[in-house]
């Protein structure tokens, strides 16, 4: 009976796994509702991992203390939306092919961040190790309930804030006029337009939220998991957000789903060295196994594909 | 001045990429000053790396020739309308293949060297072939496959060295043998120990090969239909399905061969890595400032080349992180891929310039 036992655990550590990928799809989505695609999400979520080690590393060097890994949460954010607004201005202003600016965006973030951490720690690849990061809360009673209370109430602030901006996302995509006109310009730009929706200020609007999103969502690796910054902090995780917010079929809900079943297979990882059956299966395959899951997911599922219908597609009033 | 006029105002202009490259060298330069480096003895420093002496020319040309795989590798993809992110997967692929088949058999060399490259052009060519397949089969989209597949790709072929062609306790798979070597042996004294190997020149037959099967088969002709216009191509008769699966594949198999020969010419072994090699990554770069295009890819690889070999010297020479020029090949691509960007700075140079023409 010990997967009882540690069955709680696993949960909880889903729960992190999956707190970064939700952040960083959720920015996704409000992209791509606009109908901007964005394969940036990888690079945007490693400025703010970046942004976010940095301005904790300084927050706690001027004595700030606990209040330093929220001060980097604010710095990862507005990382991502600077480096955001660079995919904004090359795909809604100047309608360059959004795929490839997209790859662009992870480049250039990825260079930049890691010269700037040798500029800064004096050629370290590698930020210092972070002396102030989160700490897991324990909901008050809720958090004695067997497993379901080790699980879920023992769990990281941004875990709690991710969970609420799940409900709030949805809410706003589908119950506010914000939320209908997002989607209207994902969907039919031309339209919306001539009802006199803005298509390019959505759009901003949307790539920019995925960059805020996606660099909460980098901030949380460094602020819960790895407590430092180098160049594997990130490493694939921003393309699984991709993948959860195409098998989420761009739904708050969904998405949420996706990512904490990916998340559950990072987690495995962890569990494979507890259990003797699970012993003789080599590392490596707990590595792939994320990725070869949402192949086959991607491969079984999407056939009828729910992406927005104007998305990868620049605007051109020109054009009718 | 006629020639450099004319170059630039042909239709396809070259007025772009090489605006691109400068602003992205000044880029480069910004965010030196703002790391409080010396811009100037930097960009020298790299220079002097790159033709400071024969090892670090052939030491270059060591640096280029993947490059000219995966950018050709990607261009061609792209030609069919596919964006081949994954060439870093099947690049990895190509590696394992050959090492799988160097390590493991023993054979005359006029056998077991051929043998290797293929073995590992065809892992590549697979590796692609799987995501032509998923896209034409089952509508998966093939950017994210391809980068599932990258990863996937990098794990299954640490598990395979791991498993089979590596002693206990070592990070990396036994030494290949001799027999399945690619290295050129009077070049490499010729170059100071520079590792220079047949790679190379089957790098730039490739870009023949890229040419001819593009421009003058009818199989290149149905390529270039489909990724100009995949209904008209459906409707004229041609099988679209199948000509997505076969561009993968040979987009593949060029990226595989990358892989083959830095592992037969340059390593004679695999390492258990860490991280994928990002020569993949960059082919998206050589391929966007080569413009898709055979020639291009081949000028594009040896500047991208040159940079990332030289970049070293950068930190040699001036204390810069190498990683700068990250940012400059970044920065270079970000703007031949925003063009549009491009043409915007230099409008008011050019309006300038159409009225003194006026006034003249």
């Amino acid at each position: 009976m010990q997967f009882i036992e540690v069955s709680g655990q696993l949960i909880n550590i889903t729960l992190v796994f999956s707190t970064a990928l939700i952040f960083a799809a959720l920015g996704g989505m409000f992209s791509e509702r606009s109908g901007v695609v964005n394969i940036g999400l990888e690079g945007l979520m490693v400025s703010g991992a970046f942004a976010a080690a940095v301005a904790t590393d300084y927050a706690t060097q001027a004595g700030l203390g606990s209040i330093s890994p929220w001060i980097g949460l604010i710095a990862a954010a507005v990382f991502g939306v600077v480096f955001s607004l660079l995919h904004a201005v090359a795909t809604i202003t100047f309608k360059s092919d959004q795929t490839v600016v997209g790859v662009v965006i992870n480049i250039l973030a990825l260079g930049t961040a890691i010269y700037f951490t040798r500029s800064l720690y004096d050629g370290s690849a590698q930020t210092s190790q972070l002396t102030e990061v989160f700490h897991k809360v324990a909901i008050p009673f809720l958090s004695e309930i067997p497993i379901i209370g080790e699980g879920i109430f023992r769990a990281y602030p941004t875990t709690y804030i991710v969970i609420l901006l799940v409900i709030i996302s949805y809410f706003v995509l589908f119950k506010t006029p914000f939320g209908l006109r997002l989607r209207a310009v994902g969907e039919h730009p031309s339209s919306a337009d001539t009802v006199g929706i803005s298509v390019t200020k959505y759009r901003y609007i949307g790539v920019m939220l995925s960059g805020a999103l996606a660099g909460l969502g980098g901030a949380t690796i460094t602020l819960t998991t790895t407590s430092s910054f180098a160049h594997n902090t990130v490493s694939g995780q921003g393309f699984i957000a991709l993948a959860a917010l195409i098998f989420g079929k761009w739904n708050p809900l969904g998405l949420a789903g996706a990512a904490i079943f990916f998340g559950f297979a990072q987690a495995l990882r962890n569990f494979a060295q507890l259990f003797d059956f699970s012993k003789q299966i080599p590392t490596e395959v707990f590595y792939m196994l994320p990725y070869v899951l949402t192949l086959i997911v991607l491969a079984a599922a999407v056939g009828r594909s729910s992406a927005p219908s104007a998305l990868g597609q620049p605007y051109d009033p020109a054009r009718r | 001045m006629e020639v450099i006029k004319k170059i630039f105002n042909e239709k396809r202009s070259l007025l772009v990429p090489v605006v691109s490259i400068v602003l992205g060298l000044l880029i480069g330069a910004i965010a030196m000053l703002a790391g409080g480096y010396n811009p100037i003895l930097a960009y020298s420093s790299l220079f002097n790396r790159v033709i400071g002496s024969s090892y670090h020319m052939g030491e270059t040309i060591r640096a280029i020739t993947p490059l000219i795989f995966t950018g050709l590798a990607v261009a061609f993809a792209f030609r069919t309308g596919l964006f081949n992110i994954g060439v870093e997967g099947q690049f990895v692929m190509g590696m394992t293949g050959a090492t799988l088949v160097g390590v493991l058999l023993d054979l005359p060399w006029y056998i077991h060297g051929p043998l290797a490259v293929i073995t590992g052009a065809i892992f590549g060519g697979i590796w692609a072939g799987i995501v032509g397949y998923l896209k034409a089969k089952r509508g998966v989209n093939e950017v994210i496959s391809s980068i599932m597949l990258n990863w996937t790709a990098l794990y299954l072929a640490n598990f395979i060295v791991s498993k089979f062609l590596t002693d206990p306790g070592q990070q990396k798979s036994r030494a290949i043998h001799e027999s399945a070597l690619m290295n050129i042996e009077w070049l490499v004294q010729l170059m100071d120990k520079a590792r220079i190997h047949w790679g190379t020149f089957v790098a730039l037959a490739c870009v023949l090969i890229f040419y001819v099967i593009l421009w003058r088969t009818k199989q290149g002709y149905e390529l270039r239909a489909v990724g100009h216009n995949p209904d008209a191509a459906l409707y004229a008769g041609m099988n679209v399905n199948r000509t997505i699966v076969k561009s993968m594949m040979i987009s593949g198999v060029f990226a595989g061969l990358g892989g083959v020969f830095e592992v037969l010419g340059v390593f004679g072994n695999q390492t258990i890595m860490a991280a994928s090699p990002g020569y993949g990554f960059d082919g998206i770069a050589v391929a966007l400032l080569g413009g898709n295009t055979p020639v291009g890819v081949l000028l594009a690889s040896i500047l991208f080349g040159g940079l990332s070999y030289g970049s070293a010297g950068m930190s040699f020479g001036a204390g810069v992180p190498q990683e700068i020029i990250r940012i400059v090949i970044g920065s270079v691509i970000f703007f031949v891929a925003a063009h549009g960007i491009v043409k915007f700075i230099l409008k008011p140079f050019m309006s300038k310039r159409a009225k003194r023409k006026e006034a003249a």
